[in-house]
C-alpha cells in the first residue's frame, strides 16, 4: 500500500500569484425576509491553464453561487459578496466596473447550464444564437457567424450541423441542446470553462458522452476548466484535481488520485463510501445520517459535526482550520489525519 | 427466421436510420428537405384552424372596406334626400334609408376608415407606451418598478370615458384630422395600463429563465437582454391584449362619437349613426342595427385573430 503522503503533486506547482484564476476568501450571503442565509464562507480555490479542477458538494453547498460570483451573474439583491477576492490573471474581478467585466464574460470565462432546455431562446433558432455573440463581440459579419456557427456545432458533434443551424431549440434532444449550450459558451475562445452540473438533467448514456465532450474539448482547446458537480462517478475520469464543498466551505481539496484513494475528511469518506460497488455483493449500501445545515443557522464549530462519526467535543467549539497534509491537499478536518490513515487502511 | 423477415429487418433498421443516415438526429426524418421554423409551425397550426380563417376574412373585408369603400358600395353617403327619410329597401340601398335620407349600407362601409384607424393607431400607441413601461419596471425592478407601477395604478384608476370626455372637451379645433388625432391621443394615454402590466409580469417572468443568465454570461449588454431576449419571448401574451384592446377601442371611439364629443361632425362613423339611429329607433331599426352589426363584427373578429395567432405562436404552448 502506497502512502499517501508521497503521492505526486497536482498541476498546481505555478508560483504564488500565477494562477490564471484565483479565489481568495470569498464570502457571499443571501439576505432574505426570513434572515441572512451565508451560503459562501471563505471559499479560496485556484485554476491553472489547461487543468480540470472539480467542485463537488450536495444542493445547497455553495457551488453553484461560487461560479455565479465569478461570472458576475448573481442577482444582487438578494445576493450580496461580502468579501474577498476574485483574481483573474492578478486583476480582480469584484473591483472591476460592470463594463470591465462584460468583456471577460464569454471571451475570457464562459459557463454552461445544467438545464440546456431553459438556457437557450425558445424564439430563435440556435444557430442564430451561437453566432448572436460572434456578431456582437467579435464584430463578425451575418454569413461570417453563420459559417462560425456551423463550425461550431461540428466540434461539438452535432450530426448534420448545416442542416439543423436553422432548427430551433424545441426541437433539439437533451443531449443535443447541451451540445449546443456548449457551443455557445465556446463561440468566443474562452480561457476558463464553468460547467455547472452539466449533465444532471440527461440520461445517464448521454451523460457519458457529454462528459467526453467536454473532456476532449477542454484538451483540444487547452482550456481550463471548473466542473461543478454532485456526481463523485462523472469527476473521477475527468478532472485532475477535486474541491468537496459543505455548507458554503472547502471542507477537502486534493487531487483526484489521493482523493479517492484515502479522503480526509469525514464528509468526503461519507459521500465514497454511499457509491454502490461492483465488487462487493449484497452489502447494504451506508449513508450520511443527517440532513444538510440550514444556511440560516449553521452549526457551531464545525458545521459537519452533528452528522461526523468522528464528532469530539472539539468539533463543537472550535472551527476547524485547513489542515495541510502535505503534497497540496488540505482537510478542514480537526482529525484529518486520523480519517485519512483510517481510509487508507 | 425466414428470409422474409431477415429483409424486413434489415428495411426496418435502414427506414430507422432516416434518409440522411445519421443516427442520433430526432427531426432528421420529419425534417431532411427544410428545417422547421417557428412561422412554419404555426402556418401548420393556423392552416387548421377554421376560427382562424373566419376572422381573419372578416379583418381583410373590413380593412380593403377602410381602405376602399367604393369597391363595397357606389352610393355617395352624403348623397342623402329628406324625402326618402327612413325609406325600405330599394333599388341600391338594400339597408333603405336613415333619418337624413342617406343610403344605411353605404354609411357603414364609408365609417369603417374612421373606426379601424382610430383603433389600430390607439392600439399601437398603447402597445407602444405599454412595452417600454412595463419592460423598464419588470427589467429593472426595485424603485423604477415601484414608481412605473403606481404610475400605472394611477392611470388606471381614472376612469376612461370620463377622463376623455375631459379632455376631449378641451381640443379646439373640429377639422377632421385635428379630431381623430386627438381621440387616438386620448385612448391611448388612458388606455394602455392592462397592457403594460401584463408586459411587466411576462418581463419578470422571462427574466428570470436561464436563456438571459446565458445571454449575460456571454456578455450580453441590458439594452441587449431586453430588446432581444426578453421582449421576443414576452410579446405573446402582450399581442393578444393589443388585438382586445384594439376592438375596445373602436368601440369606445363609437361611443365618444355617439356622444358628440369623438371625432368631427363630417367624419362618417359607426358611433355617430349608431346614435342618430338609436334616438330613430322607433320608426326604423335598421339605421340603429347596420352600423352596430358592422362595429359588433370588426370588435369580434379582431378578438379572435389576436387569440388563434396567439396560440400558434406562442413557444411555450410546444
Amino acid at each position: 500500500m502506497t502512502n499517501p503522503t508521497v503521492q505526486p503533486t497536482p498541476a498546481s506547482a505555478t508560483p504564488e500569484g500565477g494562477h490564471l484564476l484565483e479565489l481568495r476568501d470569498l464570502h457571499v450571503e443571501f439576505r432574505t425576509n426570513e434572515g441572512v442565509a451565508r451560503v459562501i464562507n471563505g471559499v479560496s480555490y485556484h485554476l491553472d491553464a489547461g487543468e480540470t479542477l472539480a467542485v463537488l458538494g450536495e444542493s445547497g453547498s455553495g457551488k453553484s453561487v461560487t461560479a455565479q460570483a465569478i461570472m458576475g451573474i448573481l442577482d444582487t439583491p438578494p445576493a450580496v459578496i461580502r468579501s474577498g477576492q476574485i483574481l483573474y490573471q492578478g486583476q480582480d474581478l469584484l473591483t472591476q466596473s460592470e463594463g470591465q467585466r462584460r468583456q471577460v464574460r464569454g471571451k475570457e470565462i464562459a459557463m454552461i447550464f445544467q438545464d440546456a432546455l431553459s438556457a437557450l431562446n425558445p424564439v430563435f433558432p440556435v444557430g442564430w444564437q451561437i453566432g448572436e455573440t460572434l456578431r456582437q463581440r467579435a464584430g463578425m459579419s451575418r454569413s461570417d457567424a453563420r459559417r462560425r456557427a456551423i463550425e461550431l456545432m461540428d466540434l461539438v458533434k452535432i450530426p448534420g450541423a448545416a442542416k439543423r443551424i436553422g432548427d430551433y431549440p424545441h426541437q433539439f434532444s437533451g443531449g443535443m441542446r447541451q451540445r449546443v449550450m456548449i457551443a455557445m459558451a465556446l463561440a468566443l475562445d474562452p480561457k476558463v470553462l464553468i460547467a455547472d452540473e452539466p449533465t444532471t438533467a440527461l440520461d445517464v448514456t448521454v451523460q457519458a458522452q457529454i462528459m467526453d465532450l467536454l473532456a476532449d474539448l477542454r484538451r483540444d482547446l487547452n482550456m481550463a476548466m471548473i466542473l461543478i458537480t454532485h456526481d463523485l462517478g462523472v469527476v473521477a475520469g475527468v478532472a485532475d484535481r477535486i474541491a468537496v464543498m459543505y455548507a458554503g466551505r472547502i471542507v477537502e481539496h486534493a487531487d483526484v488520485r489521493s482523493l479517492y484513494k484515502a479522503p480526509a475528511h469525514p464528509y468526503t469518506k461519507g459521500l465514497l463510501e454511499s457509491i454502490p460497488r461492483l465488487d462487493v455483493r449484497g452489502q447494504e449500501l451506508s449513508t450520511i445520517k443527517g440532513l444538510p445545515p440550514n444556511l440560516m443557522r449553521i452549526p457551531s464549530g464545525c458545521p459537519f459535526h452533528p452528522r461526523c462519526p468522528y464528532v469530539q467535543q472539539v468539533c463543537v467549539d472550535v472551527v476547524p482550520p485547513d489542515l495541510v497534509l502535505g503534497d497540496g491537499r488540505t482537510s478542514a478536518c480537526h482529525f484529518a489525519q486520523e480519517v485519512r490513515d483510517d481510509s487508507a487502511r | 427466421m425466414s428470409d422474409f423477415e431477415t429483409v424486413a429487418a434489415t428495411e426496418n433498421q435502414a427506414a430507422r436510420r432516416g434518409p440522411s443516415g445519421e443516427p442520433g438526429t430526432p427531426n432528421q426524418i420529419g425534417a431532411a428537405h427544410k428545417p422547421r421554423s417557428l412561422a412554419g409551425d404555426a402556418w401548420r397550426d393556423l392552416r387548421r384552424n377554421p376560427v382562424f380563417w373566419i376572422s381573419l376574412a372578416l379583418v381583410v373585408i373590413f380593412t380593403l372596406m377602410a381602405l376602399a369603400p367604393g369597391v363595397f358600395t357606389s352610393t355617395d353617403p352624403k348623397d342623402c334626400l329628406l324625402s326618402r327619410q327612413h325609406a325600405g329597401p330599394s333599388g341600391g340601398a338594400i339597408f333603405g334609408y336613415n333619418f337624413q335620407g342617406c343610403d344605411t349600407y353605404s354609411r357603414a362601409v364609408y365609417g369603417t376608415r374612421a373606426s379601424l384607424l382610430v383603433g389600430a393607431l390607439a392600439a399601437l400607441g398603447t402597445g407602444v407606451i405599454a412595452l417600454v413601461v412595463g419592460m423598464l419596471a419588470g427589467y429593472f425592478g426595485r424603485w423604477v418598478d415601484a414608481v412605473l407601477s403606481r404610475v400605472i395604478d394611477v392611470v388606471l384608476g381614472i376612469p376612461l370615458l370620463l377622463a376623455a370626455i375631459v379632455l376631449l372637451k378641451r381640443v379646439s379645433g373640429d377639422g377632421q384630422w385635428t379630431r381623430l388625432v386627438a381621440v387616438v391621443f386620448v385612448l391611448a394615454l388612458l388606455g394602455w395600463t392592462t397592457a403594460a402590466r401584463v408586459v411587466r409580469s411576462s418581463v419578470i417572468t422571462a427574466k428570470e429563465q436561464d436563456y438571459v443568465a446565458a445571454a449575460r454570461m456571454l456578455g450580453a449588454g441590458n439594452g441587449r437582454i431586453m430588446w432581444r431576449h426578453i421582449l421576443p419571448n414576452s410579446l405573446a401574451p402582450a399581442i393578444v391584449v393589443l388585438t382586445i384592446a384594439l376592438g375596445s377601442f373602436i368601440a369606445a371611439e363609437a361611443t365618444l362619437s355617439f356622444l358628440g364629443i369623438g371625432l368631427s361632425q363630417e367624419t362618417i362613423s359607426w358611433g355617430q349613426d349608431i346614435d342618430t339611429g338609436r334616438i330613430h329607433m322607433r320608426e326604423a331599426a335598421t339605421p340603429l342595427i347596420v352600423p352596430s352589426a358592422f362595429l359588433a363584427l370588426t370588435v369580434l373578429a379582431f378578438i379572435m385573430l389576436g387569440d388563434a395567432i396567439r396560440d400558434a405562436f406562442d413557444p411555450k404552448l410546444r
